[in-house]
């Protein structure tokens, strides 16, 4: 594969073509915050926290670092007045989901987002789709999946392969940056093995009574 | 719904998973929803996991995993059928056939959906009953409109 360079912040950098603009940064140790992205996984740009601002030809466009390929003679920049504005908009909005989510913490002291600035809606799912993709890619059990969409769009398991698989395996679980994987599966717990809801429940409406 | 017309169905796509969403089609037309013994056997056939399946029919809304009418009644609830009384027409829909919108009623005879638009706005306010467009109606037709389907 050919090699072709371009220049992250002011440095040259040589990539493999094909490779990704976070993968050539990477590379030379120029960080970039993300969320959804895993080196194991295909990419995905579904957080948004990695835009970079890319000028090729005399025209800058924000993009996707994780799916974004890295081109011949283009300028990235990673870290400008405008992409902190992009991130700390991400960052705010995602709290509204989950305001207390570690990472989120981290890059919000980072880019001074205000985790109150949106109304809560405490789903706790930033949607980086980690555990579904963790679950379909790697270890190929398709556990769970995305229902619905929009604003009511959710992580949801498939009862009868959960019951079968999750149970030795819950490699999806430190994935997640929020707790909402977590929340998810101790709810299909409660839907397949009833008996142990039973015990947890303290309102006496457990099934099998 | 049997196994041998989804099976039917299927062949007629050539088993590709990239006719998923045809097949889903052609089967909620026939039926009117997609049981879960369906799904599974189109994931089956298809080999497209489950979780993808469950992705796709959550996330149209023309698809309906849970039991549908023989009739859809698509009542129009955009901004032209408003200002010419769709409520009105709603508010009489919803007595004649006992159901709110996105409920359908205990003999699956009728589902009732509220739709935004559905481009003739000239013809307000318009109710749709499984693709027949009726237009310019008064809340006193719908009775003899709704009559007509069994």
């Amino acid at each position: 594969m050919s090699e072709l360079v371009l220049q992250i912040d002011g440095r040259e950098v040589t990539a493999q073509e094909g490779a990704t603009i976070l993968e050539a940064a990477e590379s030379v140790g120029i960080s970039i915050p993300t969320l959804c992205h895993h080196h194991k996984l295909e990419p995905y740009g579904g957080c948004r926290v990695c835009s970079v601002e890319v000028e090729a030809n005399g025209r800058t466009v924000v993009v996707a670092a994780c799916t974004y390929p890295a081109e011949k003679n283009v300028v990235v920049r990673t870290k400008t007045e405008k992409l902190d504005r992009i991130r700390k908009a991400l960052v705010e909005m995602m709290m509204a989901h989950a305001p207390d989510s570690e990472k989120l913490v981290e890059l919000a002291e980072e880019y001074g987002a205000d985790k109150d600035r949106f109304k809560r809606n405490q789903s706790f799912c930033i949607h980086c789709g980690l555990c579904v993709r963790y679950c379909n890619e790697v270890k190929k059990k398709n556990a769970l999946g995305f229902i619905d969409r929009g604003a009511k769009k959710r992580i949801c398991f498939i009862p009868e392969i959960a019951a079968k698989e999750c149970w030795q395996c819950k490699e999806c679980f430190p994935l997640c940056p929020t707790s909402a994987l977590q929340a998810a599966f101790v709810l299909n717990e409660a839907i397949t093995t009833p008996s142990s809801a039973e015990h947890s429940c303290s309102c006496g409406h457990g099934a099998g009574k | 719904m049997d196994i041998g017309r989804i099976d039917q169905i299927i062949d007629k796509h050539g088993c590709k998973a990239s006719s998923l969403i045809q097949i889903l089609i052609n089967i909620q037309s026939e039926n009117h929803w997609l049981p879960k013994e369906v799904l599974e056997r189109v994931s089956e056939r298809l080999a497209v996991p489950m979780n993808q399946i469950q992705h796709i029919t959550t996330f149209y809304k023309s698809f309906s995993l849970v039991p549908k009418g023989r009739h859809e009644v698509h009542v129009c609830m955009g901004t032209a059928c408003h200002v010419r009384g769709a409520q009105r027409v709603l508010d009489t829909v919803e007595e004649l056939t006992g159901i709110k919108p996105g409920e359908t009623d205990v003999d699956l005879k009728f589902s009732l959906e509220t739709v935004n638009c559905i481009g003739c706005c000239a013809l307000g306010p318009v109710m749709v009953v499984d693709g027949e467009y009726h237009g310019n109606l008064a809340a006193g037709q719908l009775e003899d409109v709704l009559k007509n389907y069994e």
